[in-house]
């Protein structure tokens, strides 16, 4: 299979070819039953830590292998996401959940909480949205009351990625809900915290081995030195979390559309129906260039805006979201398209690609749904066309 | 010593590259010529090959006196025993011992380690011994590899078998190689035919290598004993000529303490047919598709009277069965009446386990699988669809 | 603890298939690898070596320059240490001669192995021998077909596998075990463990280097020697039923059985 190798380097190449090999011989043979049975993949994240592969997105520093190159990062995520999504999503949430106190925590929190992610043995999690909160997250409403040297959280956050398996969770609750989004702070809480308890693990469409459960807080008291900066910045390390994790899930569509893509050309080069492999009828092969196409598209805009922001761009947000939405896009097409490439047999369980298809939708809603990174894109488009608009 | 390459008639075709196994031969990258490596074991499958004749082998032939090889004489094979029960290898390589005995005009003898076994004595006489050596001896009483190669060892220095057989299995297996290092002698492992060259006195030993892909035989020119282990069920278990006797050589030696301690013994196969002996055998593979569908092999294998349930590689990997049903190369070698293999591709590494069944049968959704090779009775279909109709139609 | 861990580098003797024409091996194509029973016995070694800190593994193999790669795989998964045995002294040894040839190496180590480590059997030559050789050379004890193993107060507690079943036995060290598969699955090479092989500086041993006798050493030392290598001959005259219904092929069958007086 032809590669572009984008100039990256050799790490990059490295844990390409280390993920890769993990991705098939270890998760490939169990992808089926884990996405039936909705089991976390425990062992499969644990092994990931042992080889070093948890702390990509961490500096050398706080025992990660991080040094300004993003690109190792989001490529494990790749190729993770090219055999299993429920997988990858596991992974590239302890990330997500541990973006917060890379951005904003002090000294002492990086170094509290950051080496046991970079070495696999806790993991991270996210938690903002709430059951009437969702693109809207400025209306959250779990509160953090100060007391003393802490904080009492109360409240409930809802379809948390990794939640009750993970340790450590970032969570945005108001500090002061008179100053709307100003209000909202961000709080470093570790499990087994009093008050701290998990919800109902939910039943999903897809990636139905990544654990999404329900956080509920009643009067849990949290360190105040658990603050990530000051009291009031919450939604800042939100923003810039999101500015750095869309790509991520980028990076989850591309692998996805690109497994689903191997598995469509490979199946129309074997399937023969009146006397010769469907891929020789030119209509199923435009399918596939066209598919084909679109997943390098996706995979060249996620590249180069990640490389930009290493080498230190400023405001990217639109760029972020652009990779979002238009890989989640493709993401969803290409598996779609997939199955109908497969037909029938496309359609039966015991082929990969429906599963495909039904882990591509969620790319299209999480870390803010498409409709809101398409909002991101205009607002951007917007306000940078101001001055030339002006009449 | 070893293979000669003449550049000037070396053409630069690769050929010889091309069918080494062992990856000994590469080409230069200037003019194409071959060069050889440490990895060259002078098989001389190149030589054959070569169409211009530039490849030979030259092996210094040793200035060992005929008269030193001349001394060793007999046939010996090794009496496994296990808890008082001589091992049915045993007795197949009495069987083909005795040919080959004949053949070479030496006595046959079989060589019993253990405590308190003397009484075992008959039987190797029934079936064909002329001489048993006997070491009892407590040391000797549980199998541990030091004291059985030191008690096989003293007793080949004394009394120097030209040929030692023993069967190729764990225990044969384990420490026959032990004393092939103390005696000094050459062993070939788990041979699937012997064969002697009178004129030279020389066992042909031929064994499957490379996974079983290839053939090689092999012979041990300058060094006594010839030391062979064969895999069971490759001879045949002779008939016993009841009364038959011969002479008795007991051995006391002076063994070491086993410096290995057997704690405890378990077997995992209690309840079940134990695939290495049984008659008919019936095999499931990667088709099965679940583990619970070894069920099914269990049915129709007690639909047969009472088969062994054997599995491939691929099923035994797949955690689905455990390894002790494992049949073929890294696994057990049978050669059941009927072995039947459901959902089995045939895989080279699993054909050398049963190919020599007398009466293989596959069923296989595949009707390319190279199973179908090696099959008397080939069918074509979903196990899924035939075993249980086997299964009826054997009961009525 | 030092544990001494034999590797070899094979062809993937699963990927070998024969050319029907010429009856031949043909082996392009065909990767070399990790022999998989010694992955298994690497992966013991490291298994150790997490239980009992302070433990260093070395790994050794013996072969053509190109064997260094199993021993940077030995590496990037753990291996604190290496030696690579290349001389074309070796070349052309039986199991005897290589055995010879690895235990002189083992002796050169220092500090000496508590514990030497075998795959069950290479999966070309397929002999099962170099394990139990090795030891006798060195004096050892040696328990092959091992799934598992226990080390506490200077002595192993290995269980070993037989045809149908298996035995707990208690080992004084220095020991060796051969590994089967079924002991432990092997795991993958960890980032800085490939970053450590990539900086990995291997200098190979000579025959000379480790003190070998030539007189031991090579073909000419081997007692056993190949004369001949062929293709099984392709087995023939079986039927083969296709395209019938399930009940009908097998009364076919139970009546051809019955018939050959086969049940």
């Amino acid at each position: 299979m032809a590669e572009l190798n984008y100039g990256m380097s050799e790490l990059a190449q490295e844990i390409r070819g280390m993920v890769r090999e993990f991705a098939e011989s270890r998760v490939k043979p169990v992808r089926a039953e884990l996405d039936e049975t909705g089991e976390f993949p425990t062992a499969l994240l644990r092994e990931l830590g042992k080889m070093d592969l948890m702390g990509l997105y961490i500096p050398v520093e706080y025992g990660g292998t991080f040094e300004g190159d993003s690109l190792p990062n989001l490529i494990a995520v790749e190729e993770l996401s090219r055999i299993c999504c429920g997988v990858s999503v596991s992974y590239a949430a302890t990330g997500l959940g541990a973006d917060p106190i890379l951005l904003g925590g002090s000294e002492e929190q990086k170094k509290k909480f950051l080496p046991p992610l970079a070495s696999g043995e806790k993991w991270a999690a996210y938690a903002l949205t709430e059951p009437n909160a969702g693109s809207d997250a400025g209306s959250i409403r779990t509160t953090a009351v100060k007391k003393g040297d802490t904080y009492v959280l109360n409240g409930t956050k809802q379809w948390i990625t990794n939640g009750g398996e993970a340790d450590i969770y970032t969570v945005f609750a108001v500090t002061d809900k008179n100053r709307g989004a100003r209000g909202v702070s961000c709080f470093i809480v570790e499990k087994g915290m009093p008050g701290f308890k998990f919800g109902k693990k939910e039943n999903k469409l897809g990636i139905r081995c990544s654990a999404t459960r329900e956080l509920i807080f009643e009067d849990c008291e949290v360190p105040a030195a658990n603050l990530i900066g000051r009291e009031g910045t919450g939604f800042i390390w939100a923003m810039k979390t999101f500015d750095v994790s869309r790509p991520g899930i980028a990076a989850q569509a591309v692998g996805l559309a690109q497994g689903a893509l191997d598995e469509a050309v490979v199946y129309a080069k074997v399937r023969e129906q009146f006397g010769r492999p469907i891929i020789a009828n030119q209509g199923l092969s435009w399918m596939l260039a066209d598919m084909a196409t679109k997943v390098e598209t996706a995979r060249a805009l996620t590249y180069a805006v990640v490389r930009a922001i290493d080498l230190g761009a400023k405001d990217y947000s639109k760029f972020s979201a652009m990779c979002k939405v238009y890989a989640s896009d493709v993401a969803m097409q290409v598996t779609t398209d997939a199955v109908q490439v497969f037909g029938g047999y496309g359609y039966m369980k015991e082929y990969p690609v429906e599963k495909m298809m039904r882990d591509a939708k969620i790319l299209q809603i999480y870390e803010g749904t498409n409709q809101i990174q398409r909002d991101i894109i205009g607002l951007a488009l917007n306000k940078e066309y101001a001055a030339s608009a002006k009449k | 010593m070893g293979l000669k390459i003449d550049l000037d008639l070396c053409t630069g075709c690769g050929a010889c590259v091309s069918v080494c196994p062992f990856c000994a031969l590469v080409q230069r990258a200037e003019d194409g010529k071959v060069e050889v490596n440490e990895a060259c074991t002078a098989c001389g499958a190149c030589v054959e090959i070569c169409p211009v004749g530039a490849l030979s082998l030259s092996v210094e032939e040793k200035k060992v006196a005929a008269a030193d090889l001349d001394a060793y004489r007999g046939l010996w094979v090794f009496a496994e025993q296990r808890e008082g029960q001589i091992q049915e290898v045993a007795f197949e390589l009495l069987g083909e011992g005795r040919l080959l005995a004949d053949r070479l005009g030496v006595e046959l003898g079989a060589v019993l380690l253990g405590h308190q076994v003397r009484e075992l004595a008959g039987t190797l006489f029934e079936h064909g011994a002329d001489k048993v050596y006997v070491v009892d001896h407590p040391a000797l009483g549980t199998y541990t590899a030091e004291p059985y190669s030191e008690a096989m060892s003293a007793l080949i220095r004394t009394y120097q078998p030209e040929i030692v057989l023993a069967g190729a299995t764990s225990i044969g297996r384990g420490f026959i190689a032990r004393v092939a290092i103390q005696v000094d002698a050459g062993l070939t492992a788990d041979c699937t035919e012997l064969d002697v060259d009178l004129e030279k006195r020389l066992l042909l030993q031929t064994r499957p290598a490379f996974g079983g892909n290839i053939m090689a035989t092999i012979i041990c020119p300058d060094h006594r004993p010839q030391m062979a282990t064969v895999r069971p069920k490759v001879f045949k278990h002779p008939n016993p000529e009841s009364g038959r006797t011969g002479d008795w050589i007991v051995e006391s030696l002076d063994l070491k303490d086993p410096v290995v301690r057997v704690l405890e013994q378990v077997n995992a196969m209690k309840n079940e047919v134990n695939v290495a002996g049984a008659e008919f055998i019936v095999t499931g593979g990667r088709g099965l598709g679940a583990p619970e569908n070894f069920k099914l092999m269990a049915e129709l294998a007690e639909a047969l009277g009472g088969a062994a349930v054997g599995a491939s590689r691929a099923a035994v990997d797949a955690g689905w069965i455990s390894s002790f049903h494992q049949v073929g190369q890294t696994g057990k070698t049978v050669r059941p009446k009927i072995y039947i293999a459901c959902g089995v591709s045939g895989q080279i590494q699993h054909l050398v386990g049963m190919s020599s069944s007398d009466t293989i049968i596959a069923i296989n959704k595949d009707p390319d699988a190279p199973i179908f090779g090696v099959a008397d009775i080939g069918i074509v279909g979903d196990l899924f669809e035939v075993v249980p109709e086997l299964i009826k139609a054997l009961r009525r | 603890m030092h544990i001494v861990v034999c590797l070899k580098q094979v062809p993937n003797t699963t990927q070998v298939r024969i050319n029907p024409e010429t009856n031949t091996l043909v082996r392009e194509g065909v990767e070399s690898i990790v022999n998989p029973f010694d992955e298994n016995a690497l992966e013991m070694a490291l298994q150790l070596k997490e239980a009992h800190p302070g433990t260093k593994v070395t790994a050794l193999t013996m072969g053509p320059p190109q064997a260094a790669e199993v021993l940077k795989e030995a590496v990037g998964r753990g291996a604190d240490s290496v030696m690579l045995l290349c001389d074309m002294a070796f070349a052309g040894s039986d199991t005897w001669a290589t055995s010879y040839a690895l235990s002189m190496a083992i002796r050169k180590m220092d500090p000496a192995p508590d514990l030497v480590l075998f795959g069950k059997q290479a999966i070309d030559g397929d002999t099962a021998q170099v394990g139990p050789g090795v030891a006798d050379w060195l004096g050892l004890p040696c328990v092959a077909y091992s799934r598992r193993i226990e080390i506490a107060d200077g002595k192993a507690i290995v269980e070993r596998a037989y045809e149908d079943g298996y035995e707990k036995l208690e080992v004084p060290l220095p020991c060796a075990l051969t590994v089967l598969k079924e002991a432990n699955v092997p795991r993958m090479a960890s980032l800085r463990g490939k970053m450590a092989a990539k900086r990995l500086v291997i200098e190979p041993m000579t025959a000379e280097s480790i003190g070998a006798d030539p007189a031991k050493l090579g073909l000419s030392a081997s007692p056993t020697r190949v004369v001949k290598i062929f293709s099984p001959p392709p087995k023939t005259g079986g039927v083969k039923w296709q395209g019938e219904e399930p009940a009908v092929v097998a009364r076919k069958l139970v009546d051809l059985m019955a018939e050959r007086k086969l049940i």
